[in-house]
C-alpha cells in the first residue's frame, strides 16, 4: 500500500475499496518503522492525520464527491504555519511555537481532503542544501543513510523516498525543492513565482521563495500542484491569472510524444562545473527526449554564470530584514530577560542563542550588502545581474519551449564533507538558481543513476508556463521510468 | 586582500542584533571573506546601463474590500508570546530611569 501513487490511493479510497483511515495509519506505521533511521520528521500528528481521515470516509459513506487527493497522505516542510501543530522552520527559535492560523497552502490542502501526517526536516529557515543546518539534526537519505538527502527540504524528499507519504510540500527559493527531488530519486516541483501562496510561508527570501509539490511520480506532483496553486488575495505577490493545466499536460507528456516541442540546451550549463556521472545520464535523457520526437538546439545563456553569485547576495539581504522580526517579543524564544537587562541586549542574546551558523553567515552577510558604502557594489549590481539573466530566459524562450539542464551539479554527497567550507554547499544550487531569479517555474524528475544514486533531470519554462514542463518532465519518466532505493 | 576584516564582522553581528562569541567571530570572520570574495564576481558583468529587478512580478499595492473579516482572537494572538501582560506583549525596558 505505501508504495502506491497518491493517483492511485485517491481512486482507491474514493471508490471504497480501501478507507483514508487505513491508508494514513499505514503510512504512521511506516513513519513509526523507519524514521529513527531517515530522521524526515520533526513532528508526527498522529491524532490530526487519523481526525482527517475519518472526515474523508465520513463524507466519502455520505455520498460527497470529492477531489482526487481526498484521504491521501502528505507531509508538509516545517516552515509553513499549520495550525495548533508545532511550526519551527528547523530552529530552535522557535522551538515549541503553535501558530494560531493556518498558511493558505495548508488550507488548500485540507480542503482538497489530504491527510496532513507531520512537518518535515529542513535546513534552519530553509537555508542550506543538505538538512544538515536543521537545528533538530540532519535528515539521512533513504538511498545512502550515510549520505545527505539535499536541503533545505531534505525531509520533504526523504520522506517520499522512504514511502512515509506519497506527496510532500516543499519551498524552493535557491532550489530547495529540486535539488532534494534529484539526490532522493523523487520528483520536485518549483512553480512559477506568485502561482503559490505565500501566506503563512515563513519568510526567508520573499522576492524568491515559492512553495510546491513533491511526490514520486510526474502525475502526482501535478495533482498536488493543482490543488495548492492559484490566486491568494493574502499574497500581494500571487498571480491573479488561471492556473496552467498542468494535470493535462503531465497525461499528455505520459503518452511520449513530443512531436513538435523544442527542447534548449543550456550551452553554460552542458559542460564543467557537474560530475561524470551526472553529464552522461543527462545527456542519454537528452537523446531519449529527441528520440520521442522533440527538436533538441543549443542556447546561450552568457549571465547564467552570474546566478549563483548575485543570488548569494539577493537571498542573504532579504533574509537579513525578514529575519528582523525573530527579536523575543511576539512568539518563540527569549533568553536574558531578567530585569536587569535591556531589550536591545535581550533581543541580541535571543537571536545567539535561537539561531544556528548557516543562519547568522547570511545574515551578517545580507547586512554587509545592503550597508551604505557596499550597497552599489553589491545588492545593487546583484539586482542588475537578475535583470541580465531574466532577459537571457526571455530570449531564449523565443527560440525553444523548454531548457533542461542537470538538476544539480553532483549526487547525494556524504554528511559532514561539506558543512565546514559554506560556499562548497552553495555550488549544490548552480542549475538550479537562475529559475528563482527569473522566478519562472521548474522541475526536476530522476533520469538514471551515477554510483548508484540518482540524477535529476531539470526542465525550465517560462513564466505562467508551469504546464510544459509537466509535459517534458512526464515524458521524460516515461522513456526512462521511475527509481526505488533499496530497502530500509 | 581579505573583503572583510574580524572587526568588520563584529560590528555587522552587533548591527544584526546577534551576541556572538569571540570563538564564533574567528570562524566567520574567515568564511565570510571566501564568500564575499566569491560573490563579489557579480562586478564582472558591465551593467551600468540595466535597470535593477527586485521582483519578477509587477509590485502593486493590494487592498481589500473594507468589509469585516474574522481574526485572530487577543488570545490567540499572544499564545506564542515569550511574556504577556493584559492583553499586550510584555518587553524588557526600554528606557532607563533617568529617561
Amino acid at each position: 500500500m505505501i508504495k502506491k501513487t497518491a493517483a492511485e490511493l485517491g481512486t482507491l479510497i474514493a471508490n471504497r475499496e480501501v478507507s483514508a483511515v487505513e491508508v494514513a495509519r499505514e503510512h504512521l506505521d511506516r513513519i513509526a518503522a523507519v524514521d529513527d533511521r531517515v530522521h524526515a520528521f520533526l513532528h508526527v500528528d498522529t491524532e490530526g492525520a487519523l481526525a482527517a481521515a475519518e472526515a474523508v470516509d465520513a463524507k466519502i459513506a455520505a455520498g460527497e464527491k470529492l477531489g482526487p487527493l481526498a484521504g491521501v497522505p502528505i507531509a508538509v516542510k516545517d516552515v509553513l504555519a499549520t495550525r495548533g501543530v508545532p511550526t519551527t522552520a528547523g530552529s530552535k527559535i522557535l522551538e515549541g511555537w503553535r501558530p494560531p492560523y493556518d498558511a493558505t497552502l495548508v488550507e488548500r490542502l485540507r480542503a482538497a481532503g489530504t491527510v496532513m501526517l507531520g512537518k518535515t526536516n529542513m535546513d534552519e529557515f530553509a537555508m542550506g542544501s543538505s538538512t544538515e543546518y536543521s537545528a533538530y539534526g540532519p535528515t539521512f537519505n533513504p538511498w545512502d543513510l550515510a549520505r545527505i538527502p539535499g536541503g533545505s527540504g531534505g525531509g520533504s524528499a526523504a520522506a517520499l523516498a522512504a514511502y512515509e507519504a506519497p506527496l510532500s510540500i516543499g519551498t524552493d527559493t535557491g532550489g530547495s525543492i529540486r535539488q532534494p527531488g534529484a539526490v532522493t530519486g523523487t520528483v520536485g516541483a518549483k512553480p512559477t513565482y506568485g502561482g503559490t501562496s505565500r501566506y503563512g510561508l515563513l519568510a526567508f527570501s520573499s522576492s524568491l521563495d515559492t512553495p510546491g509539490p513533491c511526490a514520486r511520480t510526474v502525475e502526482d506532483t501535478a495533482l498536488l500542484h493543482a490543488v495548492i496553486a492559484g490566486h491568494d488575495q493574502r499574497d500581494s505577490t500571487s498571480i491573479d491569472a488561471p492556473v496552467p493545466d498542468v494535470v493535462g499536460a503531465a497525461r499528455l507528456g505520459a503518452t511520449g510524444d513530443l512531436t513538435g516541442v523544442k527542447v534548449g540546451l543550456v550551452r553554460e550549463f552542458s559542460g564543467e562545473g557537474a560530475e561524470p556521472g551526472v553529464m552522461s545520464a543527462f545527456r542519454e535523457t537528452v537523446e531519449a527526449l529527441t528520440k520521442l520526437g522533440a527538436e533538441v538546439v543549443e542556447v546561450s545563456c552568457p549571465h547564467f554564470l552570474y546566478a549563483l553569485p548575485a543570488y548569494y547576495l539577493i537571498a542573504p539581504s532579504e533574509c537579513s530584514s525578514n529575519l528582523a522580526r525573530y527579536d523575543g517579543v511576539r512568539f518563540g524564544l527569549r533568553v536574558g530577560d531578567d530585569g536587569n537587562r535591556s531589550l536591545e541586549e535581550v533581543m541580541s542574546a535571543t537571536r545567539e542563542a535561537g539561531f544556528g551558523p548557516e543562519v547568522k553567515r547570511r545574515i551578517i552577510i545580507g547586512t554587509y550588502a545592503l550597508s551604505s558604502g557596499y550597497y552599489d557594489a553589491y545588492y545593487g549590481q546583484a539586482q542588475k545581474v537578475r535583470t541580465l539573466i531574466t532577459r537571457d530566459f526571455t530570449a531564449a524562450f523565443e527560440q525553444v519551449d523548454v531548457l533542461v539542464s542537470p538538476t544539480t551539479p553532483f549526487v547525494a554527497f556524504e554528511l559532514g564533507s561539506r558543512t565546514s567550507d559554506p560556499y562548497q554547499m552553495y555550488l549544490a544550487d548552480l542549475f538550479t538558481i537562475p529559475t528563482n531569479l527569473y522566478g519562472g517555474p521548474a522541475i526536476s524528475v530522476p533520469c538514471g543513476l551515477s554510483e548508484g544514486l540518482p540524477v535529476g533531470f531539470q526542465v525550465m519554462a517560462p513564466i505562467l508556463g508551469d504546464d510544459r514542463m509537466y509535459r517534458v518532465a512526464a515524458a521524460v519518466e516515461s522513456a526512462v521510468g521511475t527509481f526505488a532505493p533499496p530497502a530500509l | 586582500m581579505a573583503a572583510i576584516s574580524r572587526e568588520e564582522v563584529a560590528h555587522l553581528a552587533h548591527l544584526s542584533r546577534l551576541a556572538v562569541t569571540e570563538q564564533e567571530l574567528d570562524v566567520f570572520a574567515g568564511q565570510l571573506d571566501v564568500i564575499l570574495q566569491a560573490v563579489a564576481r557579480v562586478g564582472e558583468v558591465a551593467a551600468a546601463d540595466i535597470p535593477p529587478t527586485s521582483h519578477s512580478v509587477p509590485l502593486v499595492n493590494v487592498l481589500r474590500e473594507d468589509v469585516e473579516q474574522p481574526c485572530l482572537t487577543p488570545a490567540e494572538a499572544l499564545s506564542g508570546a515569550p511574556d504577556a501582560y493584559e492583553d499586550r506583549f510584555r518587553v524588557p525596558r526600554i528606557l532607563s530611569e533617568e529617561e
